[in-house]
This record gives C-alpha cells, sequence and structure tokens, in this order.
C-alpha cells in the first residue's frame, strides 16, 4: 500500500482515538464504581467505605484527566484532518457531539472539581450526589458519542441536498434511535464496566498476595465481581445485539468478519476457526459450526446471509446506479434553480448511491468517464480487509466470554465463600489486568476498519473525506502526537503504580477522627476552610 | 416534522451566529482565566507553596472551564459545519499546537503536585505557562487573520483547498496585524487572570498579580485602539452582493468583493459601538479596581472589557464569518455556511433547555468554592490539593 495523505491522516485518527480509548473505558466503570462505594458509605456510615471511595477515586482522577485532555483533539480533527467529511455530513454528525458537549461533558467536568475539592464543603449526600454527577455525565457522553459513531455505520434519517452539496437531516429521531447507535452504547459503557472492574480486582487481589489493605480489598473485590459479572454478560448480550444489526444494516461488515465468501443456504454456518485468503476469496482449514451463523445474524433459520462475491456484485450494480445521480447532480450543479424537474427527480430516485459513485474518485477525476475495469476496481474495494477483522473479531469475543468466568468465579467467591480466595487466583486477577483494554481495542478496530473504504457507509467514501493538507503537515502532527501521547503514557501509568504502592490515604482510626470532626464542624456551622480539609498523613 | 419551520432561517442563521459569539465570550470569560493565571504563574508565585496557592485558585473549576472550549468545537460542527471544515484544517499546525497547549495544561494542574520533586514541579509550572500564554496568544492571531481574510478557496464540490507549503502557511499566520491581535488577546487574558488572583489569593501573590494586570490592562487597550485604527487605514474589508438569507448553505451562490474598509458597518449599523465602548470602559474600570484592591467589581469589569472585545470583533464583520483573500466568492458568511433550517433548530431546543442547567450548575459551585485560598490551606492539604 503506498502511504499517502488519506493512509497518514487514517493512521493519526486511529492512533489518537484508541489512545483516547486507553481512558475511557477506566473513566466509564469507575466512575460508577466510586459513586457506589460511596453510597455504601453514605448508608451504612462506615469509614471504610469512604476510605475506598477516596483510594479508587484518585486512581480516577489520575486517568479522567487524560481521558478529558486526549477527547480534545476527537473534538477538533475531524475539521483538521477530514474536513471534506465535516463539510458533507456536519448536519448531522455535529448535532450529537456538540449536544454532548451541552449534555454531558460539562456535567462531569464541572462537578469532577468539586468530587476532589469538595469533601469538606459539602454534605455526605451532596457530596454523594456529586459522584453520581460525574458518573452520569461521562456515561451520557459516550452516549452522545455512539449516536455519533452509529450514524458512520448506518446513516438513518439524513438525505443528500444538491444545492448544498452535502447530507442534511430529516429526521433527529431517526438519528436518536438509530438501533446500531442503541445497541453500540450499551455494548460499550458494559465494556467499560468491565475493564473498571478487572482493574479494581486486580489492584485489590494484588493487596491480598501482599498481604495489606485486607478490608479495603475484599470489599473491593465484593464491589467490582458483582458489577463485573453483570456488565460482562451485558457486553457479550449487547454484542451480539450488534451482530444482528449488522446483518441488515451492514452485510459487507458482518460477511467480512466471518470471511464468507459466498452465500451459504440458509442456516449459515459459523466459521470458529480458518484462514482467510483474500486474493484467493476463500478460507483455508475453515472449522465451521452448522447453523450457528444464521442463527446469531438472523435468529431465524429461513433467512440468508449474503456471502462477499454476491455483495461485491451488488456494490457494483450501485456504482451503476450512482452514476445517475451523479451526472443529475452534475446538471443540477451547473444550472441550479433553472434545472428541469424531470433531471431533479432522476437524482432524487438515484441519491441513495451517489456514494457508490464517489468511490470512482479514487481512480478518476469525473466518476462519468470511469472504465469497466475501474468500475469493477471500485466494487472490490467495498470488501475490508477480511483476515484482520477475523481474527480480531475472534480474540475479542473470546476474552469477552472469559471475563463471565472470571467474574462468576470472583462473584462466587466473594458472595458464598467467606471471601477466601485461593492464591493462584489471585495472581490471575494480577495477571489479566490488561485484557480488557485489549477487548475494547479490538471492538473498535472491527467497528472501525470494518467500515471501510466509507467514513459513512454507503455514502462517503474515505479516500476522499480527507483534508488536502501536505504530507509534511501530516509527518510532524503525526510524529507530534506519537511522542507527546507516549510521553504522557508513561507518566500516567508511573503515576498509577506510585498511588497504587502507596496505598488508600488513611487508616481506619484515622478516618473515624476524621468523621467526627466533620460531623462537628457541620453542627456547628462554623465557616469551612477553603480548600480539602482532610488531614495529611 | 415541520415543527422547525416555526422559525424562520435567517432568524436561526443569526441566533446562532449570537451563540457562536456566546460560546466564544463564555470560554474566553471562564476558561479565559485559567490562561491568565498560567501565564502569570512564574511572575506571581516564586516559591513552591505560593504556586500552589495560584494553581488551586483554578484547581476545581478549570476542568468545567475548559468546556466552553470543547463545547466551542462541537457547536461549530454541528451549527457552521463550513467553518468547522475550513479554519480548523486551514489553521492546521496552528491548531496542533493550540491542543497540544490544551491537553498538557489538564495534565500538569492533576500531576504537578503528585511528587514531591523540585525538577518534576519546575517542568510542570513551565507546562502550565505555555499551556496558558500559548493559546491566549494564537486565539488573538487567529481572530486577526480572519479580519484579514483567510488565503483559502472552496472547489465546485465544496472541497476546502489551501495552496501552498505547510511552512509558509503557518509562519504566515504571523502577519503584524494577527500579532497585534494575539497581542490584545494575550494581555486582556493576563489582565483577566490577575483579577481573579486579586480576589481568589492574598497576600503577595495577589499583590503581584495586581500590580502586572494593571499593565496588561494598559497594554490591551492601548492595543485594541491601535488595532482599531489599523482596520480603519490599512486593512481591506470585504462586502457581500446580493443578500438571500433564506438560500441554501452553499458559500459559491453568493458573490464578495474585497475591497472599501470593516469600519463601514459603524456608519451602517451605528449602534454597534456600544461593543468596542464597553471594551475601553470595562478594561478602564478593572485597571482602576486591580490599583484600588477591589476584588468582585474588578473581576466583573475585567468580563464587561473582554465581551465588548470579542463582541466587537462579530458585530464588526457581520455577515462574514470567515472571508477569503484567494477567492473572495468562497468567502463564508451567515447566510450560507450554517446547518439545515432543520439541525439549527433543533441545535437551539437542546441549548434552550441545557445552557441554562449548565449555567445554574456552575454558579453553584461557584458559590460552594467561593473564598480565598490561602497559603496556610495549601501546606495543611498539601497531598490532596493540587
Amino acid at each position: 500500500m503506498e502511504i499517502g495523505l488519506v493512509e497518514l491522516s487514517r493512521m493519526q485518527f486511529a492512533l489518537t482515538a484508541m489512545y483516547h480509548f486507553l481512558f475511557v473505558p477506566l473513566t466509564l466503570g469507575l466512575s460508577i464504581l466510586v459513586a457506589i462505594m460511596e453510597t455504601v458509605y453514605v448508608m451504612t456510615n462506615r469509614p471504610i467505605w469512604r476510605q475506598m471511595t477516596k483510594f479508587w477515586g484518585t486512581l480516577f482522577g489520575i486517568n479522567f484527566v487524560l481521558g478529558v485532555a486526549t477527547g480534545i483533539t476527537m473534538e477538533f480533527q475531524f475539521g483538521m484532518n477530514w474536513s471534506y467529511y465535516s463539510h458533507y455530513v456536519g448536519d448531522i454528525f455535529g448535532a450529537p457531539l456538540a449536544i454532548e458537549g451541552l449534555m454531558a461533558f460539562f456535567l462531569e467536568a464541572t462537578f469532577v472539581g468539586l468530587f476532589f475539592f469538595g469533601w469538606d464543603k459539602l454534605s455526605k449526600v451532596q457530596h454523594m450526589v456529586v459522584a453520581w454527577l460525574v458518573a452520569i455525565g461521562s456515561n451520557f457522553s459516550a452516549l452522545w458519542i455512539l449516536i455519533a459513531n452509529g450514524w458512520m455505520q448506518n446513516p438513518v434519517g439524513a438525505e443528500f441536498n444538491p444545492d448544498t452539496m452535502r447530507m442534511e437531516m430529516t429526521s433527529f429521531f431517526d438519528v436518536l434511535f438509530n438501533e446500531v447507535a442503541q445497541a453500540k452504547f450499551v455494548h460499550t459503557v458494559s465494556a467499560g464496566y468491565v475493564t473498571a472492574s478487572v482493574f479494581v480486582l486486580g489492584v485489590s487481589a494484588l493487596y491480598l498476595i501482599q498481604n495489606k489493605h485486607k478490608d479495603l480489598a475484599r470489599r473491593s473485590i465484593a464491589v467490582a465481581s458483582a458489577f463485573g459479572l453483570a456488565a460482562a454478560l451485558s457486553v457479550v448480550v449487547l454484542g451480539d445485539e450488534s451482530g444482528y444489526s449488522a446483518s441488515h444494516t451492514q452485510k459487507m461488515k458482518l460477511a467480512a468478519i466471518e470471511a464468507m465468501w459466498e452465500t451459504h443456504d440458509a442456516p449459515a454456518p459459523f466459521t470458529a476457526i480458518g484462514f482467510p485468503d483474500q486474493e484467493a476469496r476463500e478460507t483455508h482449514y475453515a472449522v465451521e459450526i452448522p447453523w450457528a451463523m444464521g442463527l446469531i445474524g438472523t435468529r431465524s433459520l429461513t433467512q440468508e446471509i449474503p456471502g462477499i462475491n454476491d455483495l461485491v456484485a451488488e456494490s457494483e450494480d450501485r456504482i451503476r446506479e450512482g452514476l445517475i445521480a451523479y451526472d443529475a447532480l452534475m446538471t443540477i450543479r451547473e444550472q441550479r434553480e433553472a434545472t428541469p424537474q424531470a433531471v431533479r427527480d432522476t437524482f432524487e430516485m438515484h441519491s441513495e448511491n451517489l456514494g457508490f459513485a464517489l468511490l470512482l474518485k479514487r481512480y478518476v477525476d469525473d466518476p462519468r468517464d470511469a472504465t469497466e475495469e475501474q468500475i469493477m476496481m471500485a466494487a472490490d474495494d467495498t470488501v475490508p480487509g477480511v483476515a484482520p477483522l477475523f481474527w480480531a473479531f475472534r480474540l475479542m469475543v473470546a476474552l469477552g466470554f472469559s471475563f463471565i468466568a472470571v467474574m462468576a468465579y470472583f462473584f462466587y467467591r466473594a458472595s458464598f465463600r467467606n471471601m477466601q480466595f485461593p492464591r493462584w487466583s489471585l495472581y490471575a486477577a494480577v495477571a489479566i489486568i490488561p485484557t480488557p483494554w485489549i477487548a475494547a481495542e479490538l471492538g473498535w478496530f472491527v467497528a472501525e476498519f470494518g467500515r471501510q473504504p466509507w467514513t459513512v457507509d454507503g455514502v462517503l467514501p474515505t479516500a476522499l473525506s480527507a483534508s488536502h493538507l501536505s504530507i509534511a503537515d501530516l509527518l510532524i502532527t503525526l510524529a507530534g502526537f506519537l511522542i507527546f501521547y507516549s510521553v504522557l503514557f508513561v507518566i500516567e501509568v508511573s503515576l498509577m503504580v506510585k498511588y497504587i504502592r502507596k496505598g488508600p490515604f488513611q487508616d481506619v482510626e484515622e478516618t473515624n477522627a476524621w468523621q467526627e470532626r466533620h460531623e462537628a464542624r457541620l453542627r456547628s456551622e462554623t465557616p469551612a476552610p477553603t480548600l480539602d480539609a482532610t488531614p495529611a498523613e | 416534522m415541520i415543527l422547525f419551520e416555526l422559525i424562520e432561517y435567517d432568524i436561526l442563521r443569526v441566533i446562532w451566529w449570537a451563540l457562536l459569539g456566546v460560546l466564544l465570550i463564555g470560554f474566553a470569560l471562564t476558561d479565559g482565566f485559567d490562561m491568565g493565571v498560567g501565564a502569570l504563574l512564574p511572575f506571581v508565585a516564586k516559591t513552591d507553596v505560593e504556586r500552589r496557592v495560584a494553581i488551586n485558585t483554578v484547581g476545581p473549576v478549570w476542568e468545567g472551564n475548559q468546556v466552553w472550549f470543547i463545547l466551542g468545537g462541537g457547536a461549530i460542527f454541528a451549527a457552521w459545519p463550513p467553518l468547522y471544515a475550513v479554519s480548523f484544517s486551514g489553521f492546521y499546525l496552528a491548531m496542533f499546537v493550540v491542543l497540544a497547549a490544551f491537553i498538557v495544561r489538564p495534565v500538569a494542574f492533576k500531576y504537578r503536585s503528585k511528587r514531591d520533586d523540585a525538577t518534576w514541579r519546575t517542568r510542570w509550572d513551565w507546562a502550565l505557562f505555555a499551556g496558558g500564554a500559548v493559546p491566549a496568544l494564537l486565539f488573538g492571531v487567529a481572530v486577526g487573520n480572519v479580519l484579514l481574510g483567510v488565503p483559502f478557496y472552496l472547489t465546485e464540490d465544496l472541497m476546502p483547498m489551501y495552496p501552498g507549503n505547510f511552512a509558509i502557511k503557518f509562519i504566515g499566520l504571523l502577519r503584524p496585524f494577527a500579532l497585534l491581535a494575539g497581542v490584545v488577546s494575550l494581555s486582556m487574558l493576563l489582565m483577566h487572570g490577575a483579577a481573579w488572583l486579586s480576589l481568589k489569593a492574598e497576600g503577595v501573590v495577589a499583590e503581584r498579580a495586581r500590580s502586572i494586570g494593571v499593565k496588561a490592562g494598559i497594554v490591551a487597550a492601548a492595543g485594541y485602539a491601535l488595532a482599531g485604527l489599523w482596520l480603519a487605514f490599512g486593512v481591506d474589508g470585504f462586502a457581500l452582493g446580493e443578500v438571500v438569507a433564506n438560500g441554501p448553505s452553499n458559500p459559491l451562490y453568493s458573490e464578495v468583493t474585497r475591497g472599501g474598509s470593516w469600519l463601514t458597518a459603524y456608519s451602517d449599523r451605528p449602534w454597534i459601538v456600544a461593543a468596542p465602548a464597553m471594551g475601553f470602559v470595562g478594561i478602564a474600570l478593572a485597571v482602576m479596581g486591580l490599583k484600588a484592591g477591589r476584588e468582585v467589581s474588578t473581576l466583573l469589569w475585567s468580563k464587561l472589557g473582554i465581551l465588548g472585545i470579542i463582541s466587537s470583533v462579530g458585530l464588526t464583520m457581520f455577515p462574514f464569518i470567515l472571508p477569503s483573500t484567494l477567492d473572495p466568492n468562497s468567502s463564508l458568511t451567515v447566510w450560507d455556511s450554517s446547518s439545515s433550517h432543520q439541525t439549527l433548530f433543533i441545535m437551539l431546543v437542546v441549548t434552550a433547555i441545557f445552557m441554562p442547567l449548565i449555567l445554574m450548575y456552575t454558579a453553584w459551585v461557584y458559590k460552594v468554592l467561593w473564598g480565598k485560598v490561602t497559603e496556610a490551606q495549601v501546606t495543611e492539604n498539601a497531598d490532596t490539593v493540587y
């Protein structure tokens, strides 16, 4: 592959987005776990739960700030690196991003400061409410981002306006209740909950191995395993829902993930393992489970799932249809208001395939000049890279199922075995800390690499979406982000390690003393000091 | 749904033009003092404790304040997609520098005091300085460039294009007038940061801040006056031909000529002189307040000054948002670069619901955090504050 502007732009987006998502899942889950812990504290009034809230809250804070910092890049780089995309779909895509800011990000960012600085300025209940507002804000953020992303996968509620040369919203509710977006939202936040649960579980297991902070560790495991078990089940169920919605919204992505070259008589088998060969369009050494694919993908025994070869043929038809729309569009553009109604009607009839004609722009300036060979090439382009998708998906699913097993085991030991955990299980819990991040990144890879060659499925090709920058521009920023983010990552991990080593802030006695003072102060209503007056260690 | 036709397209465009101003001003008024404090840090605070006092005055609020910037980006994307597409890719490397500053700043706030190590802390202090000063300067430079016009054009497909080498494009932003605008914006935010420190800090930190703030305010007012003269005599304005306020958002449909002066706006719409007047009055009273040691009123006057200066730019340029020097017809105006009628309406409804909520809870948070940050508090809580 020749590395051009589009490839560099994609690399930069992949780098910054995947890096951002190193921090987001932990924020999503830990914010809720911390709020749960603080709620238990408020309900039981036991200082240990306050200690837990503060300890996990500190780790949450170290992680949160990098999620925020790297999120800034995400908000702006559509305009910086994908300016044609921004113009072409901003009318729809921009709205959820702006609403995310208004409804969610303002909430979490405004209250997160109070969470850390407000212990002495707020009553216990007020502070708990603040913790929940941070958690709710974070999770609502994810909702709107996934509504935006869901629209890229399944662009509903919009149509092309020839006068403005862009897609425009026709139904906000269709965009909002896009089935792909809804399934993705629950799948993604649940993945975040699993990530945080595995993190809390692993760090707590480390403390038990080291024989310290045992009260905190045991209770943390109890909370994390219960929450994590529910979340791990939800990830898999909603992952299945995403697969089901892909069977009618993104047929090509589904076929590529499954390396289904030919349409199989229903119900199709599921290829558990095999070696997809894109050149030959076949999968070597395939191990198949009969019926499984048909059942998962269509939830029926009679519905067919189209294979890649048939879908390429369909793409070819759609390119030809798209060319009719493109030709009409050029007439409309020249004649503007004077365009005969017949031409506008022709355009309307074929406009849903306009994006397919734009696939030819990679090969010719005017798609109408494309040769037969170029049309075939463009149709072939609609197949994403099968082998990487096939493997990434299988690894993600295997990890997803293993989280259920892990969480179920710890939940069982915590609930029915008096919180006694065999030593091997503690070592295992520490060892698997990185795995949810791997699963989450693989999930995004499957979703976005599987969407290629489109930025917006069937509407706008990736090759057309990028800004016309110079290669030097891209090299400078790509290197800049790479170095900059790597340094921040090292610093973040080192601080995490430092604070995990350091452990919870206070002994229980100290916490008790703090609580007495705190309550006395609230009773006497003397003016509270400005900053957090928790006693220093 | 035809609900959106309740409000005419042209009225929605004007409302969203005003909201764009509200967001930029909201950003400057809140995050502005965070940036100001960062840029003042090495000068108002010498010892570690002094620095921690200065940092902790904004410690609990910078995160919420920064959302004005993020929301600004999102709202431009949603309401003015061509502006989002053209400006951020056009100012590519400058945007990268701004992003780098906004990425390093949160991390610096959060991580600075997490290690008891002088070198570590000094490095993060410099990061806070750069994270405040660099964007404060560059935002002004960007505004200066917008007034001068930006060298881009749109193809027939409405793809934004910027001919030229990357280095020339970046250095090309640093034109004298744009640099002057940068100085105005930097000094204005330094004054604002000083007003904030005067309110939230005490002792030597507040004193030093006041003394720098006075000078910064004078520079800001003088620079602003000079920029006005420059606009009158040395900068070409742009003029829009026939106005089609309800037409499709296609910049190429309208005709734009370059020449004349931006300041003809003041004879067409004399009332807009209120904006620069607010700018001068606000700064003057803020400077006097800093000298006299008044706290709350000084911050409010400083806000008024910033409000006046930023709104004067928008009002002077109306209906232009981003004029093009290479192909004036490609210029983006209020009438031809908005979102669709429906999207503008939906976004207005959402904003009308959430903006009051945001203002209410933000006000509550500031109320809870009311009061000065003292050295004693910072030393006593060395492990938990920034």
